[in-house]
């Protein structure tokens, strides 16, 4: 056992980096474990933004309208508290990134750029190049190697976070966690713990977006060990991404923002080149289904058009799951300045160049709006209070959690570049927290047994022995696969009840299976399999919630979307026709049934299924979201 | 694309020779594999398909091979190896693109871990030894961002902050390794990035000691193989050079106090 007061901190991106920083400059030591050198953690994928209102484009932005952009992006799922003051600091939050001499790309006068992101109006997304993510975390990270620096933060990379260790008034005390090099299994004392984690995509692999270590079986530990998680079947699928063998690789949202049309030929399955179809012989259909705002129209609705337009329609090019998202028609001196990080990646990985032909593209598994149960304390203005130790709590005493393991800030959907404001903001938010939850810790408290530690370890490592023993007839990187495929065709961009039942079977045959495998390294070193075995079966569990959660969900919000459940607009009807009225009333009425949060509690049988009420205070759901 | 010898359509496999240690004290050995072609394989991908399935062409079932991933879009730097005697990330290095047998092989001058695993610290001890950071009051709000920086300025900057730390240049660097205490390009980049920028430049005095001490610049051959496998094309030998010029004033500073 480490005897160490202070915090634990558990993942090293965005989020992580942000509550440590938070934590340190309280002056309360940081233990900061990440399984892999914080530097390479996942938010250095995000290429495209981060959400700030500076209204410096001459469109009177406003902070209002960047709250109420996310509240109905999100359509109205998210408690409106966090998403206020959310975007008020933003600003703030901008200037310190500058600070930390983050490479924010540049207008003519010197001052911080900003462009047009989807699923808004106005100009309000700073960008580095095309690699806003990796700029900001880079940022971040050379203010922890500061504090690394001057001892008040003790960073524990190629450590995995295996378990909660909670005293006797269910309080988190610490963690055990595991040298992925020697594989000893310890205990770490903290009075908090803080995760950070990041999402899941890995349930979908490969196609997914996310990086391979977005597992979320560190989430899927803590639901286990108890804590709530909300929203799990809210999972967004980036409708831009470029078809791979090993992942998916994400085409930023920018590419539309800064110009890009997504096209397919009116004819099915014409065979000729892509600039060999004249003008007129091209289907620009997010242009044509929404006409007010075209190309850059909300992720889950470009997804889904993509879906209707391949699977439906039989457009896809040549036949199959692809559209064009084409940039040839743009400046290419433009182009190449502010999208250089996705036609390097264009390039790379397709050997084509997207200045010469339409890239060839897909919706992927991309963001899970979903995560970890958290709590929040409301002001009387409405907003969150701002120093509280309910902030970002979750469910289980001393444990908090933000960035993209938490679900609180974007409800069914999240707009482009609300991603890494998200991570910032609320792993700062979390950080503070913490610090409230430190200064007002009494003395009294219980503390952990040695023996209950002691018996916790040799469960960890006997768990270990077993697997590297394992020999069975079962391929974990199978079974991995076999669990991408399910969660992609059975719980992705359209669902339908029944398939989700035969899902949740197929995922128990999985998780039954994963008690068959061969692991097929007995070494106790660097063991990779060993490590990922135990990963996936979070990963089914995970999988699990999320399929539940959208087996309870009767309808279509954001993200989850069940064709059956479908509240359609009347078409060539507005706000005054009785048509619209009559479909503005039954939209009503959906949303006293269904806008709840959900909230999944772990149980041996598998997840318990609650709802409980949104916070809607500031802008209640009157009028229905409309992008024609 | 030139024909790459090795690759006849007729072969319809991917040869992979790949050089494995199964702990930091072990003697190396070398395993050969072949799994089925595909035009779209890359390194990572093939070591994906291949972890499933690990059998060499001797037809021996061996434990699969270790090796780092994350983003497999080369920006984390995770996955750099020595692929066909080169450094580079693998997740970008097509397998449509290599000569075969693709020959894998740890990044070599860092001590190995298992397998294609490095231990990367170094580079971790070279930005804390250049203080690669900007001194910040705190990470709160003062209602104002940094000095405004001109868009030449920042097009500069920007080619140095896509440095991903994967180690490339320092692989390649015939002066960085177990016999030396040169610090590699990735950490002296770090410093030009700092001193250009506005506020970062009030440490500019101190970071230059940091590299004209031992170990710093001065150990700088000039062998130029750094800038020609940075995967993200970053002019490491023109920061040299400047910060070289750099150097030199600051001494001349500290001579005239």
């Amino acid at each position: 056992m480490t005897e160490r007061g202070g915090a634990i901190v558990i993942g090293g991106g965005l989020g992580g980096l942000w509550a440590t920083l938070t934590i340190a400059n309280a002056s309360f030591p940081v233990q900061l474990f990440s399984l892999f050198e914080v530097r390479r953690s996942h938010s250095v994928c995000a290429q495209g933004g981060i959400n700030a209102v500076l209204d410096t484009k001459g469109q009177h932005d406003s902070v209002q309208q960047h709250i109420i952009d996310t509240i109905k992006g999100g359509e109205y799922l998210a408690n409106q508290p966090p998403i206020k003051s959310m975007c008020e600091s933003a600003p703030g939050l901008i200037r310190t990134f500058d600070r930390m001499g983050v490479t924010f790309s540049r207008t003519a006068e010197g001052l911080l750029d900003q462009r047009l992101f989807g699923g808004v109006k106005n100009k309000r997304t700073c960008f580095a190049g095309a690699s806003t993510g990796q700029q900001l975390l880079y940022g971040v990270d050379q203010q922890v190697r500061r504090l690394e620096s001057l001892g008040q933060v003790t960073k524990r990379e190629w450590w995995e976070f295996l378990e909660l260790l909670k005293d006797d008034a269910g309080c988190c005390r610490g963690i055990l966690a595991m040298n992925l090099r020697s594989l000893e299994v310890r205990a770490f004392a903290a009075e908090v713990v803080v995760l950070a984690t990041g999402g899941f995509g890995q349930i979908y692999a490969p196609n997914t977006t996310t990086s391979t270590n977005c597992t979320g079986a560190a989430a899927s530990r803590c639901y286990q060990q108890g804590a709530r998680f909300a929203n799990a079947e809210l999972f967004q699928f980036h409708p831009t991404a470029m078809i791979g063998r090993d992942k998916t690789r994400l085409m930023s949202e920018a590419a539309r923002g800064e110009g890009g049309r997504i096209w397919v030929p009116r004819t099915p399955d014409d065979q000729r080149a892509a600039r060999r179809i004249p003008e007129a012989e091209r289907f620009y259909f997010l242009e044509e289904m929404f006409p007010s705002y075209g190309n850059t129209v909300a992720r889950d609705e470009a997804s889904r058009a993509i879906w209707r337009v391949t699977r439906q329609m039989g457009l896809g090019l040549r036949g199959t799951d692809r559209v064009y998202l084409d940039l040839t028609h743009l400046d290419r001196a433009l182009v190449s300045t502010r999208l250089g990080a996705i036609l390097d990646i264009y390039r790379k990985f397709a050997g084509v160049d997207p200045l010469d032909e339409p890239m060839e593209i897909f919706p992927a598994a991309h963001y899970p709006m979903g995560g970890l149960w958290v709590d929040f304390e409301r002001d009387p203005d409405g907003g969150m209070v701002s120093e509280s130790p309910r902030n970002h709590a979750t469910s289980i005493p001393g444990l908090y959690a933000c960035g993209e393991c938490d679900y609180a800030y974007h409800g069914a959907n999240r707009l482009g570049a609300n991603s890494l404001l998200s991570a910032s903001f609320s792993g700062r938010v979390a950080g503070t927290s913490a610090v409230c939850y430190l200064r007002g810790l009494g003395s009294g408290h219980a503390r952990l047994r040695q023996h209950d530690i002691d018996r916790a370890i040799a469960r960890q490592a006997s768990q270990n022995e077993r697997l590297m023993r394992s020999d069975g007839p079962e391929s974990p990187f199978e079974i991995h696969r076999a669990l991408g495929e399910l969660m992609t065709a059975k719980v992705g961009v359209v669902r339908a009840n029944p398939e989700l039942e035969v899902a949740l079977e197929e995922l128990r045959e999985l998780d039954a299976r994963l008690g068959r495998i061969r692991l097929g390294d007995t070494k106790d070193w660097a063991n990779q399999p060993l490590s990922f075995a135990r990963q996936l079966r979070d990963m089914i569990r995970l999988g699990t919630v999320v399929t539940q959660s959208a087996l309870a969900r009767d309808e279509c919000r954001g993200a989850h979307y069940k064709p059956e459940f479908k509240l359609s607009i009347p078409e060539g009807k507005f706000p005054g026709d009785p048509e619209f009225e009559d479909y503005r009333a039954r939209w009503q009425a959906n949303n006293a049934r269904w806008l709840k949060t959900t909230i999944a509690e772990h149980r041996p049988e598998g997840p318990k299924i609650d709802f409980e009420p949104v916070d809607t205070s500031l802008y209640p759901p009157v009028n229905p979201r409309d992008y024609r | 694309m030139s024909a790459i010898p090795g690759n006849t359509p007729a072969a319809k496999a991917i040869h992979l020779r790949i050089r494995r240690q199964d702990r930091p004290d072990s003697t190396h050995y070398w395993q050969d594999f072949k799994l089925g072609y595909e035009p779209d394989h890359n390194v990572v991908s093939a070591l994906l398909a291949l972890r499933a399935d690990p059998v060499t062409v001797a037809g021996a079932r061996v434990e699969p091979v270790a090796w780092e991933h994350n983003c497999m879009e080369e920006v984390c730097g995770a996955c750099a190896m020595l692929i066909n005697g080169v450094p580079k990330p693998a997740c970008s290095a097509l397998v449509d693109q290599l000569a075969q047998p693709i020959v894998l092989e740890p990044l070599p001058k860092f001590p190995v871990v298992r397998d294609l695993i490095v231990d990367r610290s170094r580079i971790d001890d070279g930005f804390r030894r250049v203080k690669a950071w900007i001194d910040i009051d705190g990470p709160w709000d003062i209602h104002e961002g940094a000095p405004r920086i001109s868009q030449r300025q920042w097009s500069e900057s920007y080619l140095y902050s896509r440095c991903m730390s994967c180690g490339c240049c320092m692989a390649a660097c015939p002066q960085f390794g177990p016999h030396a205490d040169f610090m590699g390009p990735a950490p002296l980049a770090q410093v030009r990035l700092m001193n250009a920028h506005p506020t970062g430049r009030y440490d500019k005095a101190d970071r230059l000691h940091a590299i004209v001490a031992e170990g710093g610049l001065s150990d700088c051959g000039n062998a130029q193989n750094c800038v020609r496998v940075c995967p993200k094309a970053i002019p490491l030998t023109s920061a040299i050079g400047e910060l070289g010029r750099q150097a030199t004033l600051q001494a001349l500073r500290d001579l005239l106090g």
